[in-house]
C-alpha cells in the first residue's frame, strides 16, 4: 500500500433498502482527503459507507479503490485492509486492549503489531494494554477502536458516526486528535456524521446526502458560503444559529 | 448394612459412565446443530420444537420405547442394557444444551458481531474467536442442566437392563427394603450435586476467565470419569449376566444362581427388574445368560398355547421351543397364579374354591398385580368360572397384599410360592376346573452357555432342589415388614437348604 491513502471512486452505486437506501452515487474521493458524509437519518450515508468494505453489497454500480473493484475476491480479505470505526466501537469484551488491537493482524495471519506504538498513536498510556474494555471510558474505547483499525497499516479509514456516542468535550478532543493522525499518516478518511459542525471543522470536503443521492458537494468554506445548495444551507443553519445564540448570551 | 453398600461403587460407576456418555452424545449433536440453528431461525424453531416434545415424554416411557425400536432394527443390535439407555438419555439431554447454544449465540452484542465482520473475520474465525468464547457461559449452564437431569433420569435405566443406581431403588421398592431405596436415591443425588458443582466451577472459569476454577473443574470431571472406568478394566475372568424379573423371588433366585457361578470362577453381574416378556427375549438374544422363568408364562405368553397341558408335556414343549437356549430343568416348586382371600372372607363363600368365588364375585373387589389382568391366565380363569367382580384394581405385587390386608380389596391374584400366603393366613382358592396352568420355576440358560460345562455344572444341582416351602420362607424373609433380609441374605439361607438335601 502507498504511503498515501488510496483514492475511492463510486460509479453509479445503488442499493435499495426500506430506509437509508442509495439511489445512485457517482463520486471520487481523492487520495489522502478527509471527506465527511452528512445528511439527515435515512439519507443513505451509512449504507454508502458500508458498501466500500462490503458490509452491504450494492445492487448496481461499482466501487473502486485505487482503480480496483472491491467486489473482486472474498470480502473478509478486503476488510482487513480497510480501517472501520463505528459508533458502538464493538471491542471484544473477552479480550484485553492489546488483544483487541492485535486482532486484525491475528486473523490475517500477520505478525503482531507494536501495541505500545499504536496506543501512543491514539494517546493512551502503555499500561492500558492489559486492561479489559469494560474498564475504559467511552472516549478511551473509541481510541482503542481507532488503534485497532490502524493496526494493519490500513490507509483507508471508514468512520461511521465514530464519535457520536461521546460527550461534547471528549468528542471535540478525540476529533481533533484523529484529524492530526489523518494528516500525519496520510490517510484517506471517509466519515459519516449527522453533526454539521463536526464535518465543517474536521473535513476537507463535505458531501451532503438526501434520499440516497449526493445533493451537495463543497469544501467547508464553500459550504459556509452557500455553494452547496439548499439542503446544505438548512443543515448549516442549525449550528450557525446555535453559535449566534450562544454569542448573544455572552453579551 | 455392608450388604447394602457393597454394590454401591460399581453401580455408581456405571451410573456415572452412562450419564457421561449420554451427555457426551447430546453435546456431539446439540453443539453443531445449535450453531446452525442460531443462524437459521426456522431450523431453530423446528429443532427446539422436536427437542421440547421429546422432553415432555416421561423418562421411563422414552427408555421403554427404545426397546421395541432396537428390537425392530435387529441384526444383533442389543435391545437391552447400555444402548437403549444411552440413546434415550442422550435425547433427553438434548434440549437444555440446544436451547442454550441458540440463546447464547443469539444474545451476543450486535456491535461486537459488526466489529467481527468489519475487521474481516471469516465466519469460522468469528465462531472460534468471538461467538464461542462469548456464548460459552450460557452453553455451559445448559450442559450443567442437562447433566443434572441425566444423572437423575439414569436411575430409570435399570428398567431396560442397564446397570445404574436405579438397581438399588427398584430392587428396594420391590422388596420394600427402604434402606436400599434410600441408598440409591442419596447416591444418585450426591452424584448429581458433585457433577453440578464441578460443572459450575468450569462455567465460572469460562465466564470470568479464571484459569484455576476451569482447571479444578476439568480435573474433577476427568478424575471422576477415570475412577468410574477403573473397575471396568478389571480382571479377565469371563463375566456372565444373571437376569431377574421384578419381584422378590426373582431377586433371591438371581443371587442364589450368581453365588454359585461366582464359586465356579465366573465374574457375575445382575440385570434385575426386567419385565416378563423382556427377560426371555433378553436370554434368547444373549443379553442375559441365565434366569428363572415359569413354565405357564412361557407356554401361554410366548408360545401362545390357548390351553394348559399336563406338566411333562408342557416342560418338554418349552425345552424344544427355546432351543438353542437351554432349559436346564425345573427347580422343584411352582409359582402359579392363584386367587387368594383372607380366611374369614373365604369362609363366607358358598365353597372355598373358584366356583364359590364366582357366585359371590359381583359383591367383591379384585386386586391384581400389574400384569395379571392383561394375561391369558386371567382370561382363562375368568371365562372358565364366569368371574365378574364389582371392581378390579392393579397394584405392584408387594402392595397388593397390603391392599388385601387393609380391606381395600377382597380377593387378590396371589402367587403360590409367596411367603405372605402362609404368613398372612390367606386361603388359596382351589381350581376345580383346572383353568390355571402350572407354573414350574424353570432354570433357563442363554444359547452362548448352553454347552458351557462348568457353567451348567454350577447350576444343575439346583434342579429339583428347591421345595415350595423353602422358597416361600426365603421370599418371606425379604418381604416381611420387620427384620427384613436382603435378597442376597435370603439366597444364602436358601443355598443352605439346597446343600442339606
Amino acid at each position: 500500500m502507498d504511503a498515501r491513502g488510496p483514492e475511492v471512486r463510486f460509479e453509479g452505486v445503488a442499493r435499495s433498502f426500506g430506509g437509508g437506501g442509495v439511489a445512485g452515487v457517482d463520486c471520487t474521493i481523492a487520495a489522502g482527503s478527509f471527506v465527511a458524509l452528512v445528511g439527515t437519518s435515512g439519507a443513505g450515508k451509512s449504507t454508502l459507507l458500508r458498501m466500500v468494505n462490503r458490509l452491504v453489497e450494492p445492487d448496481r454500480g461499482r466501487i473502486l479503490i485505487d482503480g480496483r473493484d472491491v467486489a473482486e475476491g472474498p470480502a473478509p480479505l478486503l476488510r482487513r485492509h480497510i480501517g472501520y470505526v463505528f459508533q458502538s466501537v464493538g471491542l471484544m469484551p473477552h479480550m484485553t486492549v492489546a488483544e483487541n488491537i492485535a486482532l486484525v493482524p491475528r486473523i490475517a495471519g500477520l505478525p503482531a503489531p507494536d501495541g505500545a506504538a499504536l496506543l501512543e498513536m491514539v494517546e493512551l498510556p502503555p499500561e492500558y494494554a492489559g486492561r479489559a474494555p469494560a474498564a475504559l471510558s467511552g472516549g478511551e474505547r473509541q481510541r482503542v477502536g481507532v488503534a485497532r483499525a490502524l493496526a494493519t497499516g490500513a490507509k483507508l479509514m471508514l468512520l461511521d458516526e465514530p464519535f457520536g456516542a461521546l460527550d461534547p468535550v471528549t468528542r471535540d478532543g478525540i476529533g481533533r486528535r484523529y484529524r492530526e493522525l489523518h494528516a500525519r499518516l496520510g490517510l484517506t478518511s471517509l466519515m459519516v456524521t449527522h453533526d454539521m459542525a463536526e464535518a465543517l471543522l474536521l473535513a476537507d470536503r463535505i458531501l451532503v446526502m438526501a434520499k440516497g443521492r449526493i445533493v451537495g458537494d463543497a469544501t467547508p468554506a464553500g459550504m459556509l458560503a452557500g455553494k452547496a445548495g439548499a439542503e446544505a444551507d438548512a443543515m448549516i443553519a442549525v449550528p450557525a444559529s446555535q453559535a449566534a445564540r450562544i454569542e448573544a448570551l455572552r453579551r | 448394612m455392608n450388604d447394602l453398600l457393597a454394590p454401591l461403587p460399581g453401580l455408581a460407576a456405571h451410573h456415572l459412565l452412562l450419564s457421561a456418555a449420554a451427555v457426551g452424545l447430546a453435546l456431539l449433536v446439540a453443539l453443531p446443530l445449535g450453531v446452525l440453528a442460531a443462524r437459521r431461525p426456522r431450523l431453530a424453531a423446528v429443532s427446539l420444537g422436536i427437542a421440547g416434545v421429546i422432553q415432555t415424554i416421561p423418562g421411563l416411557a422414552l427408555l421403554a420405547l427404545f426397546y421395541p425400536l432396537l428390537l425392530a432394527i435387529g441384526h444383533g443390535v442389543p435391545a437391552l442394557g447400555f444402548l437403549p439407555a444411552w440413546l434415550a438419555l442422550s435425547l433427553y439431554a438434548l434440549l437444555p444444551i440446544l436451547r442454550n447454544v441458540v440463546t447464547g449465540l443469539g444474545g451476543l452484542d450486535p456491535a461486537v458481531m459488526e466489529a467481527a465482520d468489519g475487521l474481516g473475520m471469516t465466519a469460522r474465525q468469528r465462531l472460534r474467536l468471538v461467538e464461542a468464547p462469548l456464548a460459552a457461559p450460557v452453553v455451559m449452564a445448559g450442559i450443567r442442566t442437562a447433566t443434572v437431569w441425566t444423572i437423575g433420569a439414569a436411575t430409570l435405566a435399570t428398567t431396560v437392563g442397564a446397570r445404574s443406581l436405579g438397581n438399588l431403588i427398584f430392587a428396594g421398592l420391590q422388596t420394600e427394603d427402604w434402606g436400599q431405596v434410600l441408598v440409591g436415591c442419596l447416591a444418585s443425588a450426591a452424584l448429581a450435586l458433585i457433577a453440578d458443582g464441578l460443572l459450575a466451577l468450569i462455567e465460572r472459569g469460562v465466564a470470568r476467565r479464571e484459569r484455576w476454577s476451569l482447571m479444578l473443574g476439568f480435573a474433577g470431571v476427568v478424575l471422576g470419569l477415570v475412577a468410574a472406568s477403573l473397575p471396568l478394566i478389571g480382571s479377565g475372568a469371563p463375566t456372565v449376566v444373571v437376569g431377574a424379573k421384578n419381584f422378590s423371588e426373582q431377586y433371591v433366585l438371581a443371587r442364589l444362581i450368581g453365588a454359585r457361578l461366582e464359586q465356579a470362577g465366573y465374574r457375575v453381574s445382575y440385570r434385575e427388574g426386567l419385565g416378563s416378556a423382556v427377560a426371555l427375549r433378553a436370554l434368547r438374544q444373549g443379553d442375559i445368560d441365565v434366569y428363572v422363568d415359569y413354565s405357564g408364562t412361557i407356554w401361554a405368553d410366548t408360545m401362545h398355547r390357548p390351553r394348559p397341558a399336563p406338566r411333562a408335556e408342557t416342560l418338554a414343549g418349552i425345552a424344544t421351543f427355546l432351543r438353542p437356549a437351554l432349559m436346564v430343568g425345573p427347580l422343584g416348586f411352582e409359582n402359579a397364579y392363584a386367587l387368594a382371600m383372607k380366611r374369614p372372607g373365604a369362609a363366607r363363600l358358598p365353597s372355598a374354591d373358584l366356583r364359590g368365588l364366582a357366585a359371590a364375585a359381583p359383591r367383591l373387589r379384585l386386586g391384581a398385580d400389574l400384569e395379571f389382568l392383561s394375561r391369558p391366565e386371567w382370561r382363562a380363569v375368568r371365562d372358565a368360572y364366569g368371574l365378574r367382580f364389582a371392581a378390579t384394581r392393579a397394584y405392584a405385587p408387594s402392595f397388593m397384599y397390603r391392599a388385601l390386608e387393609s380391606g381395600q380389596v377382597d380377593v387378590i391374584s396371589a402367587f403360590s410360592s409367596d411367603g405372605r400366603i402362609a404368613a398372612d393366613g390367606l386361603t388359596v382358592l382351589a381350581d376345580p376346573a383346572r383353568a390355571l396352568p402350572g407354573y414350574d420355576a424353570i432354570l433357563l440358560v442363554s444359547p452362548a452357555h448352553a454347552h458351557d460345562r462348568p457353567f451348567l455344572d454350577a447350576l444343575t444341582p439346583l434342579v429339583g432342589a428347591i421345595p415350595v416351602e423353602a422358597m416361600r420362607r426365603a421370599n418371606y424373609m425379604v418381604d416381611r415388614d420387620s427384620d427384613k433380609a436382603s435378597p442376597a441374605d435370603a439366597a444364602r439361607w436358601l443355598a443352605g437348604q439346597v446343600e442339606r438335601r
